[in-house]
């Protein structure tokens, strides 16, 4: 249910993704179409995939998790799946909302306050029936995985209710509105997907590789300096707020390097050794997950740097950074937690080879689409500061990156349809196998009646 | 950690610190800031928007502007510039003054060609002795305060943007990007709303080179029943003959918004001093903490 609604959207946002980034290349393309304006279609992509896919396949995943890691049922999966259909109907509210013009203006919060409400109603009930799945569990020592979902299940009620109710129910005055919208962004971006998706991760190395975690305690420090740092990163460098803001969210972006590098030690130490072939599997998705995680870790504690920000920002740079933070961790990382979950909830397995198209495609079309983009966003900022170079020129400087990564874009596209394909596919075959079963049931049970009579 | 109530405990701690810090606090200090006077005058700063420009900021939100243009202009510094305006009577002296200033500036010719700039230091406290060389032999002397950057170089501002130019805004939309050109102070460079009103339907018959899309969807083409209608947009090859094209309420409200977009008040945080000053009385700069007379 999740992961089916999740994949759709997925697929949907990349459509508006490729809308939008052709705006660049065609800006004339839809002009007499308000809706499919760049500044409809580019809110569109950023929150359908947010919105869309990241936070249910990380709801998803987590459920999982806590059942699997609690030896534990899942508890009243009816009610998650009412909570998992509501989700997708705020979603859905959302997106349409956006499109008609009703955005709020708050980067990473555009859906207006009656989409919010369903979907912070929506994430309650599923958060609450999954908490009370993890404090049923029968298993009760606890597995790292599982202090990353709890900590994602509180982090989201709380982040997203100060930013409805400060920003959209009762806005604040002036500034205080980008502040908070850009402390939402952070948190969102850098503490939920990274709590969401390292849960994933942690439980995937060491399951796929067949070895232990390594190690307990560096896995509680990557915990604690995500939570601690990461929830002040978010505030860019270059704007009107008191400078003590600014400077003490660079301070944390720097910082952020730490968990950043713990996990990539976690994953150099427990898969070291293993003789387990990559593939193009789970374990593939996985560790790309981790590297773009440490990238675009790095890449964040680049911009604290005075001389760095000072071209980077404005630029395409931020975008690079958090479309590998997205695409290249969180969506990798989810990729391999569904395939390696969904085979066995429904008990049927997933055709390899699509697997493997899927990865190749989602890992060309990441790179092609997050790199260039950097690189763009350096071109950009090396222009834009100096002020004999006329602005436009600055805008064209880019556009030859600005091609590749709209390619990328396009691979995801293909990458993300074949997602909905092997997922929509083996949740078909389910249910088909469900259906055979109960018509074999009862045409036996008519066969026994006839020969009866 | 072995129990849960540890990781909430976790999250919470520091959940709850950034908020304080990154929610609450940047309330408490800017949450309710009056009104400031522009430096030098009894103009209160910032003014809410008149009418049709608030209108036609909710059209600059629906359209999602804010993805491609910034509003906020940054500086890397301010300097102050020395002027000498008049020598007075004594050219020796002033002449001897400047030796000790700027001696490349010693010469007779640069008194011919007053007023100009003798000298460039970084604030006005250090402006005021050396102004005051000059004044103490009777000469006249003024000061200027200057952003310096790329934003200001590029005319997107005269000062940089600071918490207060945002007070009425709502919803605020400060930008994080440039794939257009920072809009801060859009209404002094181009303050005429045709321009804009032309530039929304077809960017390029304004700006040659111009990425931006058009948007068309906010005019309404239609077919001339009487007369040419003076609202009609002037474009150069559009409509062909017996059509014009009319800007829609929202068309126009943007314009008028784009048109109230500006930041030029000086403010004791972002002093700067207008390049003409309001009241030529004094010798004194007109807008900033103002040095010794």
């Amino acid at each position: 249910m999740l992961f089916g609604g999740a994949a759709f959207w997925l697929a949907l946002s990349s459509v508006f993704g490729l809308i939008a980034s052709l705006k660049f290349h065609a800006p004339a393309m839809f002009a007499n179409c308000a809706c499919l304006s760049y500044g409809r279609t580019y809110p569109a992509w950023s929150n359908l995939l947010v919105y869309g896919f990241c936070i249910p396949a990380g709801l998803g995943v987590g459920l999982w998790l806590l059942a699997r890691l609690g030896r534990v049922e899942v508890a009243k999966p009816w009610l998650i799946a009412v909570g998992a259909k509501l989700w997708h109907i705020g979603v859905l509210v959302g997106l349409i909302a956006i499109l008609a013009g009703e955005t709020t203006g708050h980067e990473w919060l555009e859906m207006p306050r009656y989409a919010s409400v369903i979907l912070f109603l929506a994430f309650l009930l599923m958060a609450l029936w999954t908490f009370v799945t993890y404090s049923r569990r029968t298993e009760e020592s606890l597995y790292p995985s599982q202090w990353f979902v709890l900590a994602a299940l509180f982090w989201f009620p709380w982040i997203f209710s100060t930013a409805i109710m400060l920003l959209q129910f009762f806005p604040v005055r002036g500034v205080v509105q980008a502040s908070t919208a850009w402390w939402f962004a952070g948190n969102l971006l850098n503490v939920w997907l990274g709590l969401a998706g390292l849960a994933a991760t942690l439980y995937l190395l060491p399951k796929l590789v067949e070895k232990p975690l390594q190690s307990y305690y560096l896995a509680l420090f990557a915990f604690w300096t995500l939570v601690l740092f990461g929830t002040w990163t978010g505030i860019p460098a270059h704007v009107p707020l008191p400078a003590w803001m600014p400077t003490l969210s660079g301070m944390a972006a720097l910082l952020f390097i730490i968990p950043s590098l713990a996990i990539v030690t976690i994953l150099l130490a427990t898969v070291r050794g293993a003789k387990v072939p990559c593939m193009g599997g789970p374990l593939c998705f996985t560790k790309f997950g981790v590297w773009s995680f440490a990238f675009s870790g790095i890449l964040l504690a680049l911009t604290a740097c005075p001389q760095i920000n000072r071209v980077t920002d404005f630029t395409w740079f931020g975008h690079g950074q958090n479309v590998l933070r997205i695409y290249g961790f969180f969506a990798m990382t989810m990729f391999a937690a569904v395939y390696h979950i969904l085979p066995r909830v429904v008990g049927l397995p997933i055709c390899p080879n699509r697997i493997r198209a899927h990865f190749w495609l989602a890992m060309i079309g990441t790179v092609l689409f997050a790199l260039p983009l950097v690189v763009a966003g350096v071109l950009q900022g090396l222009k834009l500061i100096d002020p004999t170079v006329s602005f436009v020129a600055t805008v064209k400087a880019v556009m030859m990156p600005f091609r590749l990564s709209t390619l990328g874009e396009a691979l995801l596209l293909v990458g993300n349809l074949l997602f909905l394909f092997n997922v929509v596919g083996v949740i078909v075959s389910c249910h088909r196998a469900i259906c055979t079963k109960v018509y074999v049931d009862a045409t036996a049970q008519l066969e026994s009646a006839g020969v009866k009579s | 950690m072995k129990s849960g109530a540890l990781v909430f405990l976790a999250a919470f701690i520091a959940l709850s610190a950034s908020w304080g810090g990154f929610v609450l606090a940047p309330q408490l200090q800017l949450g309710r800031a009056p009104q400031e006077k522009a430096t030098g005058t009894d103009n209160l700063y910032p003014v809410a928007r008149a009418g049709f420009a608030k209108q036609g900021a909710e059209v600059y939100r629906s359209l999602g502007c804010v993805y491609c243009h910034s509003q906020t202009v940054g500086q890397d510094k301010t300097i102050c510039e020395i002027i000498l305006e008049d020598v007075g009577t004594n050219a020796g002296a002033t002449l001897a003054a400047l030796l000790r200033i700027n001696a490349e500036l010693a010469k007779p010719e640069t008194l011919a060609s007053l007023p100009m700039v003798v000298r460039v230091v970084a604030d006005v406290p250090a402006a005021i002795p050396l102004m005051k060389s000059f004044t103490s032999i009777g000469g006249k002397v003024s000061a200027r305060v200057v952003p310096q950057g790329p934003d200001v170089a590029r005319a997107w501002g005269v000062r940089r943007s600071v918490a207060q130019d945002f007070a009425y805004d709502e919803p605020v939309q400060v930008g994080i990007r440039r794939y257009g050109p920072d809009l801060a102070n859009v209404g002094m460079r181009l303050p005429d709303a045709n321009w804009h009103l032309r530039h929304l339907y077809a960017p390029k018959s304004v700006v040659p080179d111009s990425t931006m899309p058009p948007y068309r969807s906010l005019f309404e083409r239609r077919r001339i029943t009487r007369e040419p209608s003076s609202d009609a947009l002037q474009l150069p090859s559009e409509p062909e003959a017996g059509y014009e094209i009319m800007p829609t309420d929202a068309a126009r409200a943007l314009a008028a918004y784009l048109v109230s977009l500006r930041s030029d008040a000086p403010l004791y945080e972002a002093p700067f001093t207008s390049p003409t000053p309001p009241a030529p009385a004094t010798n004194a700069p007109a807008s900033t903490n103002s040095p010794a007379k």
